[in-house]
């Protein structure tokens, strides 16, 4: 238990101080945030009625940036090997660095949402409605990326790939992110229903995630 | 013969070398009927004639799936019991598949525009077999990046379970949500909704079909295998010349 709490306070000491790139997430999604009113043009009831969509996408894109974070620099510097070797389960580092990952780069989103919602003009509710959004599916997000994260760290130039093979599993989390979102907001059908299926996935990422990732790290890493 | 036997590459090129033209040939007799049993069914009340594109649309969608499954199959043998052939197996397969599911995509639409109105919804079955399409291009693009042919395969193995957690999904969508695409009509409670006259030919159809994926896989196998050899033999003869240089 000491070696994984040991785990996350380091990467998330890493991951805040300089050079670590945590927060360039966050840039970012302020980044995609600020881009949309100059595609779809300054229409604030378009900007309001687009918002949890322009939200998702922008957490969703920021948190596929960070992912790369995950394990490259572990395995630049060889900590990855130590920590592949080390007595504590493969599994449970996984989980505690993605967890440590999250709480570095996906927390910040999520804290970032009410002042980029105010750019597109989403009222208190609809901000709270995202943002509670994203703090069930963020985590489904990262603990998902993971196992993209873990196979492209196995092969030289992976960067590209990892976009690729993450993206098609994240599309169901921002389904029901957004559909959540929406119901909060506008809609007629109910907020429960597709926030209870978004727990679910997170659930679910918190189980198959880690163990695909340490299967992937253990076979690819020799 | 057990599958044990069969890990040994050259039994499996002499058995497949026997097998493939009599599957060949039975595929073709098979889908020359299935093809001349759709076009003489009748016409639907409803649909008129564009009823028929079911017998290509159907079986290009249940294969898109089972062959996920094949993989899904050989990603266990790749990552459990290290067989040589599950590798070989996998990385044949994934191209074949993406190929059934597009073609099942392709007719789908093709079939929406005169029943739907439009070529493409944005429903749970569609999306979800859209879903199955990039992943097949996301692992074809995973067996490409990796040189060394077996660390390739494990990577993918790993992608491969992963991925078969959206086969349910397809398979239920059309039951958990409110969508476009028509409910199961042939493996449901209760036996098919389908009259004889439709379901014959698409029962052949789908024999027809999955004998192709059969067909086709075996000989890709048997491609990639002789590739590899060509390979180590091209290694071979790299090192030696320069073993002679040096």
């Amino acid at each position: 238990m000491t070696a994984l709490g040991a785990l996350i306070t380091r990467d998330i000491r890493i991951a805040l101080r300089v050079g670590g790139g945590a927060l360039i997430g966050v840039l970012f999604f302020l980044t995609v945030v600020v881009l949309m009113p100059f595609a779809v043009g300054p229409d604030l009831a378009l900007l309001t009625r687009l918002g949890p969509a322009i939200l998702w996408l922008g957490a969703l894109l920021a948190s596929l940036l960070t992912l790369d974070r995950l394990f490259t620099a572990d395995h630049e510097d060889g900590s990855l090997d130590l920590i592949v070797m080390s007595r504590t389960p493969l599994e449970l580092a996984c989980a505690a660095k993605a967890l440590a990952h999250w709480l570095a780069a996906g927390l910040p989103l999520v804290i970032a949402t009410p002042v980029l919602g105010l750019l597109l003009n989403l009222d208190a509710l609809s901000t709270s409605a995202v943002a509670l959004t994203l703090l069930a599916g963020t985590p489904a997000l990262t603990f998902t990326g993971m196992i993209g994260a873990a196979l492209a760290v196995t092969m030289h130039r992976g960067g590209l790939l990892l976009a690729v093979l993450v993206l098609p599993l994240s599309i169901p989390v921002l389904i029901f992110g957004v559909a959540a979102s929406q119901a909060a907001i506008t809609g007629p059908s109910s907020f429960g229903a597709p926030f209870s299926i978004l727990c679910a996935l997170s659930l679910v990422s918190f189980v198959i995630g880690p163990f695909a990732a340490a299967a992937s790290l253990r076979h690819g890493l020799d | 013969m057990t599958l044990i036997d069969l890990a040994n590459p050259t039994r499996f090129l002499a058995l497949t070398a026997r097998i493939l033209p009599w599957l060949a040939a039975i595929t073709a007799i098979l889908l020359a009927i299935g093809l001349y049993q759709s076009a003489v069914a009748p016409d639907d009340y409803q649909q008129g004639a564009t009823v028929k594109i079911m017998f290509i649309h159907v079986p290009n969608a249940w294969l898109s799936m089972f062959v996920w499954g094949v993989m899904s199959l050989a990603a266990l043998g790749t990552l459990v019991w290290r067989h040589p052939l599950a590798d070989v197996a996998a990385k044949a397969a994934a191209p074949i598949g993406a190929a059934f599911t597009f073609l099942a995509l392709v007719t789908g639409s093709l079939w929406g525009r005169p029943m739907w109105g439009t070529y493409w919804e944005w429903d749970a079955r569609l999306t979800s077999v859209l879903i199955l399409f990039l992943m097949y291009l996301g692992l074809i693009a995973l067996w490409r990046a990796v040189e060394d042919p077996s660390r390739a395969a494990r990577a993918a193995a790993i992608l491969t379970l992963v991925g078969a957690i959206n086969l349910p999904i397809i398979k239920f969508s059309v039951d958990w949500w409110n969508t476009l695409h028509q409910p199961a009509s042939v493996m449901r409670m209760g036996g098919p909704a389908l009259d004889r006259a439709f379901l014959i030919p698409l029962l052949v159809m789908a024999v027809a079909f999955s004998l192709l994926f059969l067909t086709l896989h075996l000989a890709a196998m048997r491609n990639e295998i002789l590739r590899r050899r060509v390979r180590a033999l091209q290694l071979i003869q790299v090192a030696q010349a320069s073993q002679r240089r040096a």
